[in-house]
């Protein structure tokens, strides 16, 4: 049995990465994100590992896109507006096939915002990280444990289907210090070959071309129908999502991150004075995890949907929860984080309406 | 058919360029480039080794002419592309091939810290003042008084600022080791050119540094003008501005590299030279 350690959550994720292969990261700074490059830069040199602050975000992710498409596992980290940036080189990442991790840890926006805890970039991580007609995995950790888990996971997916992923943290998980079971280093030979890779073909093969650039319409029209036969297989395949108490519940509480360690307070803290709270709770926030959605709709009476935004996942909820019940939306904004209190309060006005 | 067998190939598609018609138009000087990158190749013997970086612009689509392995990267962003290659595959050899707007306009951010880094990588940018692909924009490299779609009067550098001499903005920084600033105008200045980025991949397999060769070029269609005329124009506006000539060369200087040369230039510094400090060993 591995050894518990205490981490923040940024180290963690870094730690993680390491762990799973991860010997590039190309970065810049940037609060709350801080200790994930101050890990790296720390710790990559000692494993042969390399470390390198970029010029700007934008270099940064096309650091990543050099170092995925010369066959590398390599990460980059950011918060919110710096995620902005990167929306370019993710475009082109998922135009050319390239996996690759991102780690968010989100903060108050729009704008530069400010530097507290925010759930405020949902819509940019499931919609529209870029331009273009394209997905990206995005991974929903909401505890130190699990920013380790997926920060691991993050690379193999990457690798198995040809797309970036992101680790959607926010600043509070970021620098929370909770006990980690960190997984297995994976040796480097161990990790799958990418025969695609732009490597230097020895003369052994004919050149490898990674590019996104299609001036024939039908030709990108074909290979984007491609890439969404792969998405349908993640969309079938990868959904996560863990739901505590709901089988009975009356009142289904939707939260993902940091949010949902306060949604589930507010659950536990209802079920104390009778009511039925559950919590429903994403952890792949694409692909969203509808199936498991939709085994809540048999029982709820209604939906309460707690994010640190002003309403974002809330329109995903809707859209499997149709007309079966109403959904609510309890949040709050700019880099406040909600307390049990005020969700608790949300939920015994729901319940009493919903119980008339 | 006696004289046929006296007969030998002198001229010939260097293996490094793939049997593919290009999409340049007639009288561009890329192919005469491109050529001269993938001789060099065949020359050392790196073209299996070699991963070329291809960004946004009319040299865009050479990662369909280069025989060695290409990734094509967004607007300006190659420089970083290239350095990650190089710090995956350090034993590699790998360059890029830009043109002014992507190199000197969306992406100088990444072409000035890629050489301040002293990435040890090759450089080849080409220099036509204008953008070539959109179909003729001011570039950062327009002339003053030169016409383009985007400067209809011509460029008023009171309102849209001055010309960028690449290869001297470069050379204010510790991390390249050469520079050189070449044309392809005539077949004695091809050969000056190729020699140029013969040196440029050869310092790269050598470990000597950060390479950049500027092609001073043309554009005819978006100039306007034959080939001929365009060179001649050319050689009568670009070169007084932009200069050719060696402007870096570290190993000229007596350095191994460019590390060795840097160091030199910041030996009053005390931090950088701790083995200078009292006390070192």
């Amino acid at each position: 049995m591995a050894e518990k350690v205490l981490m923040k959550g940024n180290e963690a994720m870094a730690e993680a990465a390491m762990r799973a292969g991860c010997r590039f990261f190309f970065g810049y700074p940037i609060t709350p994100q801080t200790e994930v490059a101050a890990y790296m830069a720390k710790n990559m040199p000692k494993v042969g590992g390399t470390y390198l602050q970029a010029e700007s975000e934008v270099a940064a992710i096309n650091m990543v896109y050099g170092a995925s498409a010369a066959g590398a596992r390599v990460m980059t980290s950011s918060s919110s507006p710096g995620i902005s940036l990167k929306s370019e080189g993710i475009s082109y990442m998922a135009g050319a096939d390239l996996p690759g991790v991102i780690i968010n840890v989100q903060r108050g926006g729009p704008g530069l915002g400010s530097i507290q805890p925010s759930q405020a970039d949902y819509w940019q991580a499931t919609k529209a990280t870029g331009h273009g007609d394209f997905h990206i995995v995005v991974y929903a950790p909401s505890t130190v444990q699990e920013m380790a888990d997926f920060a691991y996971k993050a690379f193999d997916v990457a690798d198995e289907y040809r797309v970036p992923v992101m680790i959607m943290a926010d600043g509070m998980l970021g620098q929370m210090m909770e006990p980690v079971v960190l997984p297995e280093a994976r040796s480097l030979e161990s990790l799958p070959e990418k025969p695609w890779a732009t490597n230097g073909h020895g003369m052994k093969r004919f050149h490898n071309v990674v590019n996104s650039l299609y001036l024939t319409a039908e030709d990108l029209e074909t290979l984007n129908l491609e890439r969404y036969e792969r998405y349908g297989t993640i969309a079938e395949t990868e959904q996560l999502s863990e739901s505590y108490l709901t089988e009975d519940a009356d009142i289904v509480l939707t939260a993902f991150g940091g949010a949902a360690r306060v949604a589930r307070s507010a659950v536990n803290a209802a079920r104390e004075r009778g009511i039925k709270a559950g919590l429903f709770r994403p952890i792949t926030l694409w692909p969203f995890p509808t199936k498991a959605l939709a085994e809540t709709l048999g029982t709820a009476k209604a939906y309460l949907d707690v994010e640190m935004n002003m309403g974002q996942m809330i329109e995903d909820v809707r859209l499997v929860v149709k007309d079966a019940a109403p959904v609510e939306f309890f949040g709050r904004t700019g880099g406040v984080i909600p307390t049990p209190d005020e969700v608790l309060s949300a939920i015994v006005a729901l319940n009493e309406k919903v119980g008339e | 058919m006696s004289e046929n067998q006296d007969m030998k190939v002198v001229y010939e598609r260097p293996h490094s360029l793939l049997p593919v018609v290009t999409n340049f138009c007639p009288g561009c000087p890329h192919g005469i480039v491109e050529r001269l990158v993938a001789e060099t190749m065949d020359e050392l013997d790196i073209e299996g080794e070699t991963i070329g970086v291809a960004p946004v612009g009319c040299s865009v689509i050479s990662y369909d002419f280069f025989g060695c392995d290409m990734i094509e990267a967004a607007h300006g962003r190659a420089p970083a592309v290239a350095t990650a290659v190089k710090r995956v595959h350090p034993d590699k050899v790998v360059f890029a091939y830009q043109g002014d707007g992507d190199l000197a306009s969306i992406g100088m951010a990444e072409t000035i810290h890629a050489a301040t880094r002293g990435e040890n990588i090759t450089i080849i940018f080409i220099n036509n003042a204008i953008y070539g692909m959109t179909g003729g924009q001011m570039a950062p490299t327009s002339l003053p008084n030169q016409v383009t779609q985007t400067s209809p009067y011509g460029r008023d550098v009171a309102t849209a600022g001055n010309p960028i001499r690449v290869s001297e903005l470069l050379n204010a920084l510790d991390g390249p080791a050469y520079i050189e600033r070449v044309t392809v105008d005539t077949p004695k200045n091809v050969r000056k050119a190729k020699k140029a980025i013969k040196k440029a991949f050869q310092n790269q397999v050598d470990g000597v540094g950060y390479s950049f060769i500027e092609v001073v070029s043309t554009c005819p269609t978006n100039w306007g003008m034959t080939p001929q005329a365009a060179f001649e124009w050319m050689r009568e506006n670009m070169l007084p501005y932009y200069p050719l000539g060696v402007v870096r060369d570290v190993t000229a200087e007596g350095f191994a590299n460019a590390a060795e040369a840097a160091s030199a230039r910041n030996a009053t510094c005390p931090i950088a030279h701790p083995e200078n400090q009292e006390g070192a060993n």
